[in-house]
């Protein structure tokens, strides 16, 4: 099997802890990207978390995490035995975190990746390091591979900005990123003002732009898209501009048989002659 | 931490239809087939339903009711409380409709092994899972209190019919259109004393939760409190229902109402953070 990931994976924080998933979807060889995980744990951010708006929602959870240590005393081993291909999602609030992440990850049995989360909406806000600049990006891109096994995927998760994207693709992959992950919740506001992040279908054509702009002008960059996709033509969309795999994040929420859904008929696809 | 079902548990998606709708005071009651939820259902559990027009946020009701209904098979009650856009889409859906459903969800109200004495306390639409509860406790000997209170008589849930499923039945109303005026809180020490409780379980707001916990651990009795916090997916997946919990080694964390709860030991609950 190819260490790459996909045509299809769960995207972060919408999996819950990959348990939950199994009501509802064949675990074995199933692509999970876990919610981003810390150093140390996190309680997150106070109620209400996640409000609707036509066509999305808007979510600001925190980064609520149990921390790196619990993730791999309880939750990491139970998906290996399952047959999850577990991505783990980074997030650290210094570059010495992330790198401190990857080397620990490096050790861990079974994870088969990981994806530095260096887009989310709301760096600031969430005590994340600050790389909006993509050299920043690409400095912690290549503090996380320097510390994790070269023949296993690093994915870059980017916000769908289309302002800085290419850019940033171009910065990640230099710095060794396996593949580019658009995009991120795009920044947004929870109706009392606090950050937040907008994801579901209204941000799928934001999305959509992004990864056509990187595909035409970088063809040798691996992408990853992701953004509102809830049916196999919302996925072929971002495959036939030249995406590698795509994520699913928001439909699970409102269907959690999604993945398996989209997972099988683009299979079946790949198997027809 | 949510266990991974086992081959006939576990929750199931599926697309259930509207039977029968029924106006009764404020609330409208549903008749639904889910195919397969009603056979793992247990008192405590809920459904996530779709809210329709694009709405991706789902709504969570209780499962108020599992009967049999011939050739549906067995068939799913729940309560809508038109509150919002979403509840009012909802309860307006007619015979015949589809629905997207998810379920049982959630961690069901603990059975007492004894037959010990029981008082049950639902606070509007929150006593909609305390029916199917109380036919299970008396079936194991339980002497069953039930308490339905509500700000006003639109708002009480079924007082008639909840005769039927306990041995004694207490109604309060804030503006004592029926039963006793008042609130749960002020009365619950004294309704606990006069059954004899051994163990409490309430659905209701929070500051209800938090009284009958605190009147029940004040007499030593066990309290199982079912929480409404809104939950954006009801499957665990999301972490957008967060629930503070004080842990063995009396920290506080944060859990999900939906997969950890929604119902919870009393003296588990961290109230102060609850707010
Ligand atoms: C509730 C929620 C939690 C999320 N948590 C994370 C996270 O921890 N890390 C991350 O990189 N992205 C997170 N995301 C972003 C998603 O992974 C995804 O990139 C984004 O929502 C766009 O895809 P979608 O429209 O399919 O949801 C979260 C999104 C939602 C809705």
């Amino acid at each position: 099997m190819s260490t790459f990931p996909g045509p299809v994976m769960v995207a972060s924080g919408c999996g819950g802890t990959g348990r939950e998933l199994a009501a509802y979807a064949d675990l074995v060889g199933l692509d999970l990207v876990t919610r981003s995980i810390t150093l140390d744990p996190r309680s997150g951010g106070p109620s209400p978390r996640i409000v609707e708006t036509p066509s999305g929602l808007v979510n600001a959870i925190g980064l609520q995490n149990p921390g790196l240590e619990h993730f791999l005393a309880t939750e990491l081993p139970w998906l290996v035995r399952a047959g999850v291909r577990v991505f783990v999602s980074i997030a650290g609030s210094s570059m010495g975190e992330y790198a401190d992440l990857a080397r620990r990850l490096s050790r861990a049995p079974g994870v088969a990746g990981l994806e530095i989360n260096i887009g989310a909406p709301d760096q600031v806000g969430e005590d994340l390091f600050d790389v909006r600049e993509p050299y920043h990006a690409a400095s912690v891109v290549a503090a996380v591979r320097r510390e994790f096994p070269g023949d296993l995927p690093v994915l870059a998760k980017l916000r769908p900005d289309l302002s800085r994207i290419v850019e940033g693709a171009r910065g990640v992959t230099d710095a060794g990123a396996t593949a580019v992950v658009i995009g991120n919740a795009v920044p947004a506001a929870m109706p009392d003002g606090r950050p937040g992040g907008l994801s579901g279908p209204a941000i799928g054509p934001i999305a959509l732009r992004c990864v056509a702009a990187v595909t035409a002008e970088l063809p040798d960059v691996a992408v990853i898209g992701g953004g509102g996709i809830s049916s196999v033509d919302d996925a072929r969309r971002f495959l036939d501009l030249g995406a590698r795999a795509v994520q699913i994040g928001t439909a699970l929420l409102h269907d959690p048989t999604t993945v398996a859904r989209v997972r099988a008929a683009l299979t079946r696809e790949e198997d027809a002659p | 931490m949510a266990e991974a079902p086992r081959p006939g548990q576990g929750p199931l998606h599926v697309t259930g239809e509207v039977l029968a709708t029924k106006k009764a005071g404020a609330y409208r009651h549903l008749t639904i087939t889910a195919p397969g939820i009603p056979q793992r259902f247990r008192a405590g559990n809920f459904v996530a339903v779709d809210a329709g027009e694009g709405r991706l946020a789902r709504r969570a009701l209780w499962i108020h009711r599992v009967k049999e209904s011939g050739a549906f098979g067995p068939t799913l009650d729940v309560v809508v409380d038109a509150t919002g856009p979403g509840t009012t889409w909802l309860a307006d859906r007619p015979v015949g409709a589809r629905l997207a459903i998810t379920g049982p969800l959630g961690r069901p109200f603990a059975l007492p092994r004894e037959p010990v004495a029981c008082v049950l306390v639902g606070v509007a639409h929150g006593a909609a899972p305390l029916f199917p509860l109380a036919e299970r406790l008396r079936e194991r000997g339980c002497a069953v209190n039930l308490v339905v209170a509500a700000p006003d008589e639109a708002h009480l849930l079924s007082a008639l019919e909840a005769r039927r499923s306990a041995r004694a039945v207490t109604v309060i109303t804030g503006d004592g259109s029926v039963g006793v005026r008042g609130a749960v809180p002020s009365q619950i020490a004294e309704i606990l004393e006069r059954a004899d409780a051994d163990v409490v379980y309430a659905v209701g707001p929070r500051d209800v939760l938090r009284a009958v916990a605190g009147a029940a651990e004040a007499r030593g009795a066990w309290s199982q409190v079912a929480l409404e916090t809104p939950m954006p997916c009801g499957t665990g997946l999301c972490q957008g229902c967060p629930v503070p919990v004080i842990a063995e080694d009396g920290a506080s964390r944060m859990v999900r109402g939906c997969v950890d709860g929604p119902v919870f030991r009393g003296d588990r609950l961290d109230w102060e953070a609850l707010g």
